[in-house]
């Protein structure tokens, strides 16, 4: 593997330089952005290092649960986040809570136990990087979904109250949409798997090639990830947006437009 | 609270039968409740009706001034007028022992707001229960009703000047 010095980071940082040179030059008020985005990186992934290097080394089931947790609250927060119409109190955080937890677990649990099968199967070096990988998944579907439920039912609230006044049940009266969001939270990973290896080469197996592994390995690996991605999603779309769902209606199937800031 | 659309507390029952025995969609079902603004959810007219349902309301809507143009397009080409008076289809096709209208003759001409009332004077004569909102005093006693004034939040009964 050729290892980076920090001189190869810092000429590659030129480029960065170049884009920030262009947005001056053509007045795109962007190189503030670009150049704190490429900092902020920088700082996080550095940040990011550190810590997965003493996690490895921890090599401790509760700390290795601690950082997983952590990450998964920080995707709950961006997906309840996303919606431009939130659920007013902690409902949001619940539903996007329950969502990443869920999903996760019971994909990274299965690709642990079974397919990966590390000693011992918590082992960090595995679990960590799974659980980023899913949880990007999550997030992207998830938020997708969420935002196509919120922000559907808040459109449409006066065609689902007049279909409610008429006599026909919630359910029937928000499929539509229901469908819609399931389709759009799901359409990521459908490009993402039918774009791999033609259009895209998958970050992961780029990165196992580079670092000198068998293109085959590595190809088995992403495939096995890209199922666990797919599996992923499938579980956030349905939960969110079940969830947002019934948050959306109370007892009486009425529609709850009011739990909404 | 009739309608249930909102959350509220009380007790209400049509013809013997209590609103919470019913599952919300049953009970709506039993008294359908038109609002003020209508809400669409396909996008023709008659896609917002039941097949066996069609001719019935097709009819209904010609009774009330809307002809076949209108309820084989688009629901956004419609008028406000056209569409209330489609919502109201929607709900009598129903043919339920009540029901709930907000201010159903609201952006209604004259001509409309007869035909519209004709048709309630009927349903009223087949022994259903009509509520009703309206801002014009003169139709309570059109429809001969019982009229009820909304004062400081509070419904009083309107002696018979109106």
């Amino acid at each position: 593997m050729i290892s980076l010095s920090p001189t190869d980071l810092l000429l590659a940082s030129s480029l960065v330089a170049l884009d920030a040179g262009v947005s001056v030059a053509l007045r795109l008020q962007l190189h503030r952005q670009f150049l704190w985005a490429a900092a902020r990186m920088v700082v996080q992934l550095v940040a990011v290092g550190f810590i997965l290097r003493f996690i490895f080394a921890l090599n401790n089931p509760l700390a290795t649960l601690a950082v997983v947790v952590v990450m998964g609250a920080i995707a709950a927060r961006e997906i309840a986040a996303r919606p431009v119409r939130r659920f007013k109190g902690i409902a949001g955080l619940t539903i996007s809570g329950a969502t990443v937890a869920l999903a996760t677990l019971v994909t990274a649990i299965l690709a642990l136990t079974t397919a990966i099968r590390p000693h011992p199967w918590y082992d960090p070096r595995y679990a960590v990087s799974l659980v980023g990988i899913i949880l990007g998944s999550v997030l992207n579907s998830g938020s997708l979904a969420l935002d196509g439920i919120v922000g559907g039912v808040w459109r449409e609230r006066t065609a689902i109250e007049a279909q409610l006044g008429l006599g026909v049940d919630y359910r029937t009266a928000t499929l539509p949409l229901l469908r819609e969001s399931l389709r759009r939270g799901l359409l990521p990973i459908i490009n993402q798997m039918s774009a791999a290896g033609l259009i895209t080469l998958p970050g992961i197996m780029t990165g196992q090639i580079i670092a000198g592994m068998d293109p085959m390995e590595a190809v088995k690996y992403q495939i096995l990830l890209m199922f666990l991605l797919a599996g992923a999603s499938g579980v956030a779309v349905l939960v969110v947006a079940e969830l947002a769902l019934r948050r959306l209606s109370d007892a009486r199937q009425r529609l709850r437009v009011d739990r909404l800031k | 609270m009739v309608a249930d659309l909102d959350p509220n507390e009380g007790e209400v029952s049509l013809n013997g039968v209590s609103r919470d025995s019913l599952p919300a969609h049953l009970w709506r079902r039993r008294i359908p409740y038109v609002a003020a603004e209508s809400g669409w959810w396909a996008q023709t007219v008659h896609d917002h009706f039941a097949p066996d349902q069609l001719a019935r309301a097709r009819a209904l809507a010609e009774r009330l001034g809307v002809g076949d143009a209108a309820f084989d397009g688009p629901v956004d080409r419609l008028s406000t007028g056209e569409r209330q008076r489609l919502a109201l289809v929607r709900a009598f096709i129903l043919d339920a022992p009540a029901l709930l209208l907000d201010e159903p003759t609201g952006p209604l001409d004259p001509v409309s707001v007869r035909k519209v009332e004709d048709l309630l004077l009927e349903r009223l004569a087949t022994g259903a229960v009509i509520v009703l909102v309206s801002h014009d005093p003169a139709q309570g006693a059109r429809l001969g009703a019982r009229r009820l004034r909304m004062v400081d939040r509070k419904l009083q009964p309107e002696e018979d000047a109106g």
